[in-house]
This record gives C-alpha cells, sequence and structure tokens, in this order.
C-alpha cells in the first residue's frame, strides 16, 4: 500500500476540496487537482470562473479556508511562511514601484527573498538580460510600457530562482513575441513548476496539463491533445442569425443532437465535413457562416460547459 | 528580518527624496504655520515669559513630525491600490518587518524634516545648546516613531487616501491641537484640560520642550520629565505594537 502523505509529497500542488467564498459569492467550490514536479500547469477558464481565486489562495496572499492544499508537502494552512520561499509570484497588475527604476525594484525584491550583495546585483544582471531588460535597467518603472512592466514583474518573480512559480494570465500585456521569449524561457528552466491562470487558447496550448474551471469547479482536465482527442471527429459551426430555431431544424435534418449558442449551432461530428452540403442546401439563405474544423480548445470548453470561454460565467 | 527592514526603510528614503514637492510642502508649510502664528499673536506672552514664537517653536516641530509621518504613511494605501504590497506579503519575510520598515523610514524622514527646522531655532529666538538639541532630535525620534506607528496603523486598514484624510482631520488634527503644540492647558476649558491629560502626544511635546528649554521658566507647569519620557517611550512601543497587530492578520484585503 503506498503512503497517500508521501504520494502528495512528490506532488509539486496537491489539493482537495478547496472552496472559497466572497460574501454571498461562491468562487470556487470545491477543486481537486494535483500537479507533478517540472509540470507545467494551466487553469483556464473565463472571468469568474475561479482561476484568480485559485491563484491567490496559492500565492499565499488569500488565506485558506475551506479543503487541504499541500505545496512540495507543506500545508498550505500553516506551513504558508515555508512554502513562500519556493515559490516565485508573478501578478497580473504588477507589483512593483513605480516610482522606483526597473533594476532597483528587482533589488529590492531580492531583499525581501533574503539575497544580497554582489550575488543579488549579479542575478539581477542575469534576469535583466533574460527578460530583455538591460537597455532599460535604469528607467524608472511608471515610465515604461505595460508589456515592458509585465516583463519585469517575471524578472522579480523568477528573481530567486523559485522552484514554483506561479503566474496570473502571463500574456497579458505582451506582444506576441514577448509572450514566446516569455514561454521559450520557462520551459528551458529545468525542474521548474508553473502554474499558470489564463483565458487564451493559444496560451493554454503551452500548459503539459490543463484544468479547465468554470464556475468555481473542474469541468476538465488532461493534456490539450488529449482533451481535444476525447471530443473527437469534428466540429462544425452554423452561424446564424436566428439559432434557436435553426438548431432544431439541424437536428431534424442530420439526426444530430446540436448545441445552441448565441448566433451559432455546433454540431460534433466523425465526418463534419460531410454534412456542409446539406446545411447549405437547406438553409442557405439563413446562414451566415459555416465552417468545418478538428476540435479546438474553446470546443473543450463549450462541451463541457455548453458555454463559451469568452462569455462571463 | 534585518535586509528586509533595511531595504522597506531605504525604499522610503529614496522614494521620499525623488519628490521634491513632498520635500518642499512638509517643511514649508509648517514654517509658514510659524510665521502667520508667531506674527499673528505676537502680543500674546506664554508661560514661562516666552513669546508665542518662542512658544510656538517646540510645537511646530511636532505639527512637523505628524505631518511627515502622515503623508508618508499615506503611501501604504497606494501601495496596496498600485498593487507593491502584494509583492510584499508573497514574499517570504515576517509581517512584523513590514511594519517595522514602514515605520523608521517615515520616522527617519520626520525626523530629517525636523532637523531642517531645529537648525532654525536661534533665527526663532530660541538659543540652542548642543546638548538641548542632542536631546530635542532624541525626543523627536521617539516622537516620530509613535506617530509613524499610528500612521502605519489607520492607513493599512483605510481602503482610500479620501479616507485617510477625514480621520486625520477628525482624529490627527485634534491630537495635535491638543497637546499643548499650539496652546497650554492652563486656562483652557476644564474639558479641553482633561482630553489634553490623556492625550499621549501631549507628553511627548513636553518632553521636547523639556529638552528645549531646559533650566528655565519655559518648562515650570509642564509635567515631570520622568512622566513625559515613560508615557512618550510607551507611546512609541504600543503604537509599533498595533501596527504589528494589524499586519499580522491575513484578510481578503491583502488581495488586489
Amino acid at each position: 500500500m503506498t503512503n497517500p502523505n508521501a504520494a502528495q509529497a512528490e506532488c509539486a500542488v496537491h489539493a482537495e476540496g478547496v472552496a472559497h467564498r466572497y460574501g454571498d459569492h461562491q468562487a470556487l467550490a470545491g477543486v481537486d487537482f494535483s500537479v507533478g514536479r517540472g509540470e507545467r500547469r494551466g487553469f483556464l477558464g473565463p472571468n469568474g470562473s475561479g482561476k484568480s481565486t485559485l491563484f491567490k489562495l496559492l500565492a499565499t496572499i488569500l488565506p485558506l479556508g475551506a479543503g487541504k492544499v499541500s505545496v512540495f508537502g507543506q500545508d498550505l494552512a500553516k506551513d504558508f511562511a515555508a512554502i513562500r520561499r519556493r515559490i516565485g509570484v508573478v501578478f497580473q497588475s504588477p507589483a512593483l514601484d513605480r516610482k522606483l527604476s526597473v533594476r532597483e525594484n528587482l533589488t529590492y525584491g531580492g531583499h525581501l527573498q533574503g539575497m544580497r550583495g554582489r550575488a543579488l546585483a549579479a542575478r539581477v544582471d542575469e534576469m535583466l538580460a533574460v527578460g530583455n531588460l538591460a537597455d532599460r535597467a535604469n528607467d524608472v518603472v511608471g515610465t515604461l510600457s505595460g508589456g515592458l512592466r509585465r516583463r519585469v514583474e517575471i524578472a522579480k518573480g523568477l528573481l530567486h530562482a523559485p522552484d514554483l512559480v506561479l503566474l496570473d494570465e502571463p500574456s497579458t500585456g505582451l506582444d506576441p513575441s514577448a509572450r514566446q521569449d516569455l514561454w521559450a524561457f520557462l520551459r528551458a528552466q529545468q525542474g521548474l513548476t508553473v502554474l499558470f491562470t489564463t483565458h487564451l487558447m493559444e496560451e493554454a496550448e503551452e500548459a503539459d496539463r490543463l484544468t479547465i474551471l468554470d464556475r468555481g469547479k473542474v469541468v476538465a482536465e488532461g493534456a490539450p491533445d488529449d482533451l481535444r482527442a476525447e471530443l473527437g471527429g469534428e466540429v462544425l459551426q452554423i452561424h446564424c442569425a436566428d439559432a434557436e430555431q435553426l438548431g432544431h431544424e439541424v437536428d431534424a435534418l442530420l439526426g444530430v443532437q446540436a448545441q445552441v449558442l448565441p448566433g451559432v449551432v455546433r454540431v460534433e461530428h466523425d465526418h463534419a465535413h460531410r454534412l456542409v452540403a446539406q446545411v447549405v442546401d437547406r438553409f442557405g439563405d439563413r446562414l451566415q457562416r459555416v465552417s468545418v474544423a478538428p476540435p479546438s480548445l474553446e470546443d473543450v470548453f463549450i462541451a463541457r460547459t455548453g458555454h463559451r470561454l469568452g462569455e462571463e460565467a | 528580518m534585518g535586509l528586509t527592514v533595511y531595504s522597506l526603510w531605504h525604499r522610503e528614503i529614496v522614494r521620499f527624496l525623488r519628490d521634491r514637492s513632498r520635500v518642499f510642502s512638509s517643511v514649508g508649510q509648517p514654517i509658514i504655520f510659524w510665521l502667520l502664528f508667531a506674527g499673528a499673536l505676537r502680543s500674546s506672552s506664554m508661560p514661562g515669559g516666552l513669546s508665542y514664537g518662542e512658544y510656538f517653536f517646540a510645537g511646530t516641530l511636532a505639527m512637523i513630525v505628524m505631518f511627515t509621518a502622515i503623508f508618508s504613511t499615506i503611501t501604504v494605501i497606494e501601495d496596496r491600490k498600485e498593487g507593491f504590497l502584494q509583492g510584499v506579503l508573497v514574499a517570504p519575510v515576517p509581517r512584523s518587518a513590514i511594519a517595522l520598515g514602514k515605520i523608521a523610514g517615515t520616522a527617519t524622514l520626520a525626523v530629517l524634516h525636523a532637523l531642517v527646522f531645529l537648525a532654525l531655532a536661534p533665527l526663532a529666538g530660541v538659543p540652542l545648546g548642543f546638548e538641548a538639541f542632542a536631546l530635542g532630535l532624541g525626543v523627536l525620534a521617539l516622537m516620530a516613531m509613535a506617530l509613524a506607528g499610528v500612521g502605519f496603523s489607520l492607513a493599512w486598514v483605510m481602503d482610500s487616501s479620501a479616507g485617510f484624510h477625514g480621520v486625520m482631520m477628525v482624529f490627527l488634527m485634534p491630537m495635535l491641537l491638543l497637546s499643548g503644540a499650539f496652546f497650554p492647558a492652563e486656562g483652557t476649558h476644564p474639558i479641553l484640560g482633561v482630553l489634553m491629560a490623556v492625550n499621549p502626544l501631549t507628553y511627548a511635546v513636553s518632553l521636547l520642550r523639556h529638552a528645549l528649554h531646559a533650566g528655565t521658566e519655559a518648562t515650570a507647569g509642564l509635567p515631570p520629565v520622568a512622566l513625559c519620557l515613560a508615557i512618550t517611550v510607551a507611546f512609541a512601543l504600543g503604537s509599533f505594537a498595533l501596527g504589528t497587530r494589524i499586519v499580522l492578520r491575513r484578510t481578503a484585503r491583502d488581495a488586489v
């Protein structure tokens, strides 16, 4: 028999029944997951799905109320001080002093991690180079663009070489090339466990495994490819003005169970492309656009929740 | 712990020095106050035969310390709003170090400000020997720790700087007015007399007068030095304890 505690200690993060409420609002309603060491785990969900609350709990900034979480085998509710030594946190709204320069922000950040002197200065230089910030080192943060500030925040979060880094919507404010640089850097860190929240499909692709959240609950979990493969086949999307009515007619015509979303009728089918001609013949003038594609992560989300990722939960 | 306190203290000083308007306003305003009051009330005779300008000299120092403490600790609210604070809160540092760093930084700024005005003592008709100067500086440091602790505790629980200004007007300003900084307790309405007697800042201001006017008539009628010192030290320690206690609570407000 395996010892469950030992199994948990092997995980970077192990969570059971994590719940959190703000007043009357249940932000997280019992979430379970396990993240292996060295894994890149994405938490995908729309605004209000609870992913930011989960991030704040793991970052130790919100006290854990209900449920159990261990981080590297340590209890998040009790040993948060020890956990803080091992995590790096990258906030969505950068935790930077806007009146200070980039270098000063990193230096003060290093002090708070117990780093000092030459070792700190060398590490700051290293992170400035990694973040492509070397030529902005003496600029005051308040004068930087949002994307640059994010890069400073990321450099600060990784300064002390944490074992686990938490990133809240890391791509917000980053242009595509900066986003690629960030992920290339994160992928290159051997053994670093990465947890990130996102509402963007492209970013979710960076995860080894994804946990999809909706309304405070886990609705799906798996590698992005596996999640798509589970759906199988292809997805036919019919964009039209009267989706509700057309949905019934599509069911009758094709003998399928179509899903109706605002302005769209969706059909999952092994060979959806063969259905296109029938749909166009029958409904031609009522259609705005018809598309067939392999399932995307958005399709996975829709299949599990009945609504789109872009909509508020 | 030490590194955290040093780092947060250092940040306060650097930020302050970059903000020229703060340097000017927090020294300039009390000097203007002193000139106006000393000029307007020059025919008043104060206890111990002091002119109002001489009497108000210690009061102006107390005012400088209080204003600096307020305007420096109010940045806690900005730090929280702008997100800087959450980065500090998730760092592996004791929260008491966060309180001490901020309070020490604020107190340092307050003493530096007061020092500028203290150096003007001869111009204000208050002759200062080295001993009076050094003792005065020590008292100002204690007073600064006490008021920085009060300001920090208030700012930590406030959500907006507008709210902080409100508290300043109804709580901190009366505390200053009723400390003997502007007028002595003698001859005031009995209720004011009681309020002044229970106000810990009264003893800090009196201690400052003992330091600056030692051995003169001006210290007659003040509470004894030992009492003033005991209450001022207790005030500084108490407000630091309050700040530490408040900062130790982990609440949902910590997350932006």
